[in-house]
């Protein structure tokens, strides 16, 4: 990357982060609870984008590593009553060793066998939240007890049932993750991983090895979806068994394709017009997940590089 | 010009796809700092046989033994690291990548197993793309030059890695005359540097470039000699014209 796209890239980033931040004073209350979601989901496409868009691999099952995080921070609280910062280190420490063992085997399949066995992988996960439901209480599901909607960090206390607390979690992680991702995408790492991502055979014969850096981004992908996961149970006080079906695998998908993939900002996009959407068109109709897959088809068929992906083919190449 | 420390050796090297035996039993030396040319008729096994070398084919059986190190079972990626670069015979680069970032990957696949000082990326970047004289072309994106640049930079790719061998698969494939003259002159350049072994169609570009001339036929080395003793040899000629 040179110095001036670098440039470009760092002030568009920080320039998102800083009105995801003012917009918290502006909001009215309820699309304060929706903004959190949504920058929680974002993390989600981020971690599912970090290895669609940058290093070209297609997973239909990042449900298991959002649920993965879900259930390792939940269940901790839940049964063993461990803090929640304890928790949600566990949770993407469990997640990231989750998408390690996974990955190890899913990557010696490509393509469409990749997609496959991804998704078989999830779908057993799914399986197994069902199947333990003596721990997870199966599709119902488990609501966090009340001593669990507070967090003493270094001596403050911090109230989870407060939406501005929420929100600016929520809006830590997703700095945190973006300016990961950033930094890594930026590093002679990362401009390995879109080497593997345009032309595989040529980045092994250039000395590089190919299948130990698809499973970095693998376990880098799965840590972040699970954090994502972590999150959304802890600051929401609820896990349930929807969140490792496959409709959170294939939104993933789609929020990462409507934003654009391998663009930072696009799953943030993706994500905020896709929720919206779902949100006014649940008034109006329970087909909403009609329109969902109308628009997965639309997309793929005419804009199969996203948003961003078509604003950076047009006028800004620089945009990572 | 050659001196007489074998680099690379295979012994008894076989390929066989099912019933077919692309490479049948191939005993090979290639000596340091030689240019050798690997001729032989369509399907000989010429691909196969150098894709062995570079790893990017498993063997069926024999050795393969570089600077010493049996290689033979090593992954492509690491043999690389070794110093066994591979240019491709379909043009293979980085489309939408400039192409001063194609040859910096490249470079950096060389960090692998450079030592002392750290590898100034940008410098030794540059003196890739010097080589073949992309220099000004550095900020095009790669897929948009033409078809002659695109191969001469699937070349500052392989230089970039500074290789001990440098194996060239159909290099001057759709160049121009101009341009394979320009050629030649590069690769006497890069052999003062590196061992090159070169598959090559065109009889003028091994015959001026090669110290001496592999003949493969029928996955099996049929003739190993100077390009004068080649060009002279009875079975050679039965091979590539039919008895």
């Amino acid at each position: 990357m040179t110095k001036s796209a670098y440039r470009n890239n760092l002030v568009l980033n920080a320039g998102v982060l800083l009105m995801l931040f003012v917009l918290q004073f502006v909001l009215p209350d309820y699309h304060v609870l929706m903004a959190t979601r949504m920058m929680v989901l974002a993390v989600f496409a981020l971690g599912f984008n970090a290895l669609l868009g940058y290093i070209g691999l297609l997973s239909l099952g990042h449900a298991m590593f959002f649920a993965a995080g879900l259930y390792g921070a939940g269940l901790t609280v839940y049964h063993f009553g461990w803090s929640l910062p304890f928790a949600f280190g566990f949770a993407v420490l469990a997640s990231a060793v989750v998408a390690l063992v996974i990955g190890a085997v899913a990557l010696r399949t490509i393509r469409v066998s990749f997609m496959i066995v991804t998704l078989m992988f999830a779908q057993v996960a799914y399986l197994m939240v069902i199947y333990f439901a003596e721990w997870t209480n199966g599709q119902e599901g488990l609501s966090l007890p009340m001593s669990a909607r507070a967090v003493d960090l270094f001596g403050w206390t911090l109230d989870l049932s407060s939406a501005v607390t929420r929100y600016n979690l929520a809006f830590l992680l997703l700095a945190l993750c973006l300016v990961l991702l950033f930094a890594y995408l930026a590093s002679a790492r990362g401009r390995v991983a879109t080497a593997i991502r345009d032309n595989e055979g040529r980045t092994e014969m250039l000395g590089f090895n190919v299948f130990s850096g698809k499973l970095e981004m693998f376990v880098i992908s799965g840590a972040m979806s699970g954090a994502a996961g972590a999150a959304y149970g802890l600051l929401f006080g609820y896990i349930g068994s929807t969140f490792a079906s496959f409709q959170y695998s294939i939104e993933a998908l789609l929020f990462t394709l409507l934003g654009g993939a391998g663009t930072l900002i696009g799953p943030l996009l993706g994500v905020l017009l896709m929720v919206a959407m779902i949100d006014k068109l649940s008034e109006l109709t329970s087909a909403y997940l009609l329109v969902i897959g109308v628009v997965l088809i639309v997309v793929i068929l005419w804009f199969p590089k996203g948003i961003l992906g078509t604003v950076r083919e047009r006028w800004a190449p620089w945009l990572l | 010009m050659a001196s007489l420390t074998p680099l690379l050796v295979t012994s008894g090297l076989k390929r066989h796809f099912g019933g077919l035996k692309a490479v049948d039993g191939v005993d090979f030396t290639l000596y340091e700092g030689e240019i050798r040319a690997i001729i032989g008729p369509n399907g000989a096994g010429k691909t196969t046989f150098v894709s062995l070398l570079s790893g990017r084919t498993d063997v069926s059986g024999g050795t393969i033994t570089f600077a010493g190190e049996d290689v033979t079972r090593l992954p492509a990626y690491k043999r690389v690291q070794r110093g066994i670069a591979y240019t491709f015979q379909i043009t293979n680069i980085y489309p939408t990548k400039t192409v001063a970032e194609n040859v910096r990957v490249a470079v950096q696949g060389r960090a692998h197993r450079h030592r002392g000082a750290p590898l100034d990326f940008e410098a030794e970047t540059a003196l890739a793309l010097d080589a073949v004289g992309l220099s000004s072309r550095a900020d095009a994106i790669a897929g948009e030059l033409a078809y002659g640049h695109q191969r001469l930079l699937e070349i500052a790719m392989g230089l970039a890695l500074e290789p001990k061998l440098l194996i060239l698969d159909e290099p001057t494939q759709g160049l121009s005359d101009a341009e394979i003259e320009d050629f030649l002159v590069l690769v006497r350049h890069i052999s003062s540097r590196a061992t090159v072994l070169l598959i090559e169609h065109n009889m003028h570009v091994v015959m001026s470039l090669a110290d001496r001339i592999s003949v493969l036929s029928r996955g099996q080395l049929l003739a190993e000699g100077t390009p004068a003793e080649i060009r002279d040899n009875a079975a050679v000629q039965e091979a590539y014209l039919g008895a």
